[in-house]
């Protein structure tokens, strides 16, 4: 199994690596970053060609590619337009998208299995057309929608009907709030309520119908015929064999899906103005900030890699197959 | 028979005898598929509502041309009869704009799905076809692109090509460019399995090229995944440059887009909840639509394969 | 005579399905008796799989099934899933087809087992695996006590199939239903099966429901026998009777579908021409008249009902939906089916 770990781990890498060349390849033909500054007649050329040069942008796109991608390995990301060292600035901006995407991704995991779950076993009855309604339903909400929806429709009329702010729409936390983290739960559960449960709805329907197709699979095996066989309740039936195996392909799927979570959550922060990492990706996109939109775009696709680690360890833990193999 | 051909030769009409037995086969398989789809209420409430509302965008478009962009003296009205979706601030006709988006949307949709189905038929059938190191490359540039966000992608290089003006092709091209690996890795893996089916095989023994084979015999085969695929490609396709839109850099005016309507009304949805909800629920009821068309066609083409039902 | 262990009396089961309802199971009827062997032969799709699901409950929900299933005078038909639990395992237990998809992949050989036991007995856990090792042992496994941590993709089928009936094994159960137990399995292989089938009869004092497309597993194994066609039993007697009395043209075309080897040496099938009705819709008449060489006009217009057949030497199970059935009892074998190796050869039997 640590081989079978060991090759996906160098396989990623190698992937990382091609996405980093066409990322960069990318991003440097997306414009001229200095293009607004140039076309200020009062800019002494001098700065120009300073910027120029601190951005390596006098430089042709290999060997830029060169100082960036070393840069990197050693933790540096560059600096941004203004001068400023994109690291640190990468890390504050994800601290604030994890606190919606990371709740996000745990409760719309444990929603999609139970709704799955529940869905298969009533499979043809109304709970299981209702639930299946639903996913589809959320499943074609484009994620703004969502977002929008109970930005407008729950939270403001909420506030307005009992004139304060129960659902804060603005920002992850309130700037005056104060005090110990446990003076601070009310605050924040107030602004991570709805983008958390605007992200869980963007994401957790398409897991439901998985999960409730494996669940209808493998009620269907020769092996669970076999358990019913050997007159073990039903609850053990259902958790011990179905569950425990329809859990090995979802785990995957879930994981693949890590991506579109992280693309969600770009949506969710724009309508909620959270100054999180996909706010700070749009603007630097906006202002052509090169190293900003490389480090965004580096950091998913690590991220994203990772997931997909932690399933394959998920998958050989679960399946005694691909464990001893 | 008593003349020996050879084994060459005594194939050939074991093939042509298999090959008109599988085109009977085939053709009974749609006429139950499209049984089974006229069946599916679910299926058939989406393909008319979802034709309904092109058809009325057309002949509305159609009679009424400029409808759409046409200030008209009335600002911030709620729906009446002058103007059944009420109007925006600046006195646009949100019913003739709403139309407008939503045949900009399925036309673009249009255009990515039939990008996607064409590109990730030839990389997956190729992939599939001819395994091996060809099979590596593409299967890796997939990866690739499953790793970073589509959105994101979309994001950058909608940035990039922003200077040409963001006509609505280009949106679509782009979109089109970066969707079509899921097709892909579905027509590769049904390519994996079909290639090692008898029919095949024995086309491969008479000396059929591999273009001919990919074309004659797989394509035809793994037809039902393309086509369901394909579909649920328009769907995603509309979520996605409605998302652009919405941030402002899919569709922007002067042209029209449901994303970018809904975007413009966000603003006052609590006061002009009209501005948002129109717009907002066209998008959804459309994707949701082609979701319903997407999921019987599933059914119908491969119940087995099917995920929503039992 | 003792009284049957399970009793089963007009046995319907319908499925819905897309071209209207399958009829199944159209009337079953047979006892089974203690420390019998009872086999159960048939084409495919005539049903067999079906009445051994009913026999444990474990047919799927679409499913309705009507008549009566006794075990031991108690009506299993009509009870829910929970009231079934405490009978499946402990009084009936099942060996199902294929051992390569019947054992659940995630879990050890042992733990398989250990569950069985203790579905039913409250022992320890340490001595359920004392008794899941022994009951390995019973089944052939070599080393039984390091494969209990073994895992079903580490057997190969034979050793699976071995674990399947270390399972049935567990309670001493009163029946056990094998469904095909050796058709997935390597030639070689089915012998040894089988032999560890017979010791887990000998252990349980079991009776077996045997289902099996092979005749000569039925002549070396079975007491009695049942043949099924078109969801019904269409004759039914001991082994002997089912040989040497045929009392149903069906049967004969069953054993004449027996490859067997001519003076050239070349495997020859006799084969029964046409297919098998499909189970749509009603039958009318008797469902094997299109493919029967003695069908005669009333064949077509009534269905003929199980009965006693009354040849002298027929023992006392001997039973044949047949109309003819005494005067088949008098023919010859050979004379029914002509030797279809020359004829028409796109028509598969079993
Ligand atoms: N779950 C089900 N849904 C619908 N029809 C079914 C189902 N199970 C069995 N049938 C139908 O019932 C009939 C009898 O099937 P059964 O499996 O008992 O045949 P069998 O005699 O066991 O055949 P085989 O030798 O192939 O195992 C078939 O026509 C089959 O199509
Ligand atoms: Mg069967």
């Amino acid at each position: 199994m640590l081989r079978f770990i060991g090759k996906r781990l160098v396989m990623s890498l190698g992937v990382l690596w091609a996405a980093s060349v066409l990322v960069f390849i990318m991003v440097a033909n997306s414009g001229d970053p200095l293009f607004d500054l140039k076309m200020n007649p009062l800019t002494p050329k001098a700065s120009i060609l300073y910027r120029e040069h601190l951005l390596h942008l006098d430089k042709s796109i290999p060997e830029r590619y060169w100082i960036w991608f070393t840069g990197v390995l050693h933790g540096d990301f560059g600096k941004t337009l203004h001068g400023v060292p994109v690291g640190p600035q990468l890390f504050t901006h994800m601290a604030v998208t994890m606190k919606m995407v990371i709740p996000a991704l745990l409760l719309a995991i444990v929603i999609a299995i139970s709704l799955g779950v529940y869905s298969a076993t009533k499979r043809g009855r109304w709970q299981d057309k209702g639930v299946t309604f639903t996913s589809f339903l959320f499943l074609a909400t484009p994620v703004f929608v969502v977002g929008l929806f109970l930005k407008f429709f729950v939270a403001i009329p909420i506030d307005q009907h009992f004139q304060k702010v129960i659902l804060s729409t603005a920002g992850d936390s309130s700037p005056t709030a104060t005090g110990g983290f446990f003076q601070r739960i009310p605050d924040m559960l107030s602004h991570m309520t709805l983008p958390t449960m605007t992200l869980v709805l963007a994401v957790f329907s398409s897991w439901v119908i998985y999960q409730r197709s494996t669940v209808l699979d493998t009620m269907d095996q020769d092996y669970v015929m076999l358990a019913r066989s050997k007159g073990i309740s039903k609850r053990r039936v259902l958790v011990r064999h179905i569950l425990r195996n329809a859990l090995i392909p979802v785990t995957t799927v879930i994981a693949l899906d890590f991506a579109g979570l992280l693309g969600g959550a770009v949506i969710t922060e724009t309508v909620y103005s959270w100054n999180g990492l996909g706010l700070w990706f749009l603007n630097g996109v906006n202002a052509l900030d090169i190293n900003v939109v490389l480090a965004y775009l580096m950091f998913t696709a690590t991220t994203v890699i990772i997931f997909n680690l932690l399933a394959d360890l998920a998958y050989a833990v679960l399946d005694p197959r691909i464990r001893y193999s | 028979m008593s003349i020996n051909f050879g084994q060459a030769m005594s194939d050939v009409p074991m093939v042509d005898i298999d090959n008109s037995g599988l085109s009977e086969e085939i053709h009974g398989q749609w006429r139950m598929a499209l049984r089974r789809f006229r069946r599916d209420r679910l299926a058939m409430f989406g393909l008319i509502t979802f034709l309904t509302i092109l058809l009325i965008a057309t002949i509305y478009t159609f009679v009424n041309p400029a409808g759409w962009s046409e200030l008209t003296t009335s600002f911030n009205q709620p729906p009446s009869w002058n103007h059944l979706f009420g109007t925006t601030g600046s006195g646009l006709d949100l019913f003739s704009a709403c139309l407008k988006g939503a045949q900009q949307d399925v036309i673009i949709a249009f255009v990515v799905a039939s990008i996607s189905m064409v590109l990730g038929t030839i990389a997956g059938g190729v992939a599939g076809y001819y395994k091996g190191s060809i099979d590596a490359v593409v299967m890796r540039f997939v990866d690739l692109l499953l790793v970073i966000p589509l959105l994101a992608i979309l994001i950058v290089l909608s940035r990039i090509f922003a200077g040409s003006g963001n006509s609505w092709w280009m949106i679509a091209i782009l979109i089109g460019l970066l969707s079509w690996t899921y097709i892909a890795r579905l027509v590769r893996a049904e390519f994996l399995s079909l290639r090692e089916r008898t029919f095949v095989e024995a086309a491969t023994a008479l000396g059929a090229g591999g273009r001919r084979i990919i074309f004659k015999h797989l394509v035809p085969n793994a037809i039902g995944t393309i086509i369901v695929n394909t579909t649920l490609t328009v769907s995603g396709a509309m979520l996605l440059e409605s998302t652009l839109s919405f941030l402002g850099l899919g569709i922007v005016p002067p042209q029209v887009s449901l994303g970018m309507l809904v975007q413009e009304g966000q603003d006052s949805a609590t006061t002009q909840p009209w501005l948002f909800a129109f717009p907002a629920g066209m998008l959804l009821v459309l994707i949701l639509c082609v979701f319903f068309i997407g999921d019987g066609l599933q059914n119908a083409l491969d119940p087995r394969k099917s995920r929503s039902r039992a | 005579m003792p009284e049957p262990i399970i009793e089963v009396n007009d046995l319907r089961v319908d499925f819905p399905s897309e071209d209207g309802t399958v009829h199944a199971i159209r009337g079953v009827h047979f006892d089974l008796f203690p420390h019998e062997v009872f086999g159960i032969v048939g084409e495919s799709g005539s049903g067999k799989s079906v009445t051994s699901l009913a026999l444990i409950g474990l047919l799927a929900k679409s499913a309705t099934a009507t008549g009566s299933i006794k075990l031991n005078g108690e009506e299993l038909l009509g009870k829910s899933e929970k009231e079934l639990t405490p009978y499946r395992g402990k009084t009936i237990a099942m060996i199902f087809q294929d051992p390569m998809t019947s054992l659940n992949p995630v879990y050890t050989i042992g733990w398989q087992i250990t569950e069985a036991i203790q579905a039913h007995q409250s022992v320890s856990k340490e001595d359920a695996k004392k008794e899941a090792v022994r009951l390995l042992e019973a089944a052939g496994i070599s080393q039984a006590e390091n494969r209990m941590e073994s895992y079903p993709h580490e057997f190969s089928g034979g050793m699976r199939q071995r674990a399947v009936i270390a399972i049935a094994m567990a309670n001493s159960p009163q029946v056990i239903l094998a469904d095909e137990p050796t058709t997935a399995l390597d030639v070689t292989v089915q012998a040894q099966v089988l032999d560890t089938l017979k010791v887990a009869l000998r252990e349980t004092q079991a009776s077996l429901v045997l289902i099996t497309h092979d005749l000569g597993v039925i002549a070396g194994l079975a007491d009695r026998v049942a043949v099924m066609y078109a969801g019904r039993i269409v004759e039914t007697g001991t082994v002997e009777d089912l040989f040497y009395r045929t009392a149903m043209p069906y049967t004969h075309g069953l054993l004449g579908s027996i490859p067997s080897v001519d003076d050239t040496g070349q495997e020859r099938l006799r084969q029964i021409p046409g297919a098998p009705p499909t189970m749509v819709g009603d039958v009318q008449g008797c469902p094997f008249a299109p493919r029967c060489p003695l069908r005669q006009a009333t064949c077509f217009e009534v269905e003929p009902e199980l009965v006693k057949v009354t040849n002298s030497e027929s023992s006392a199970f001997h039973t044949s939906a047949c109309h003819f059935a005494n005067d088949v009892t008098l023919m010859p074998a050979a004379s029914m089916f002509t030797d279809t190796s020359s004829a028409d050869e796109s028509e598969k039997t079993i």
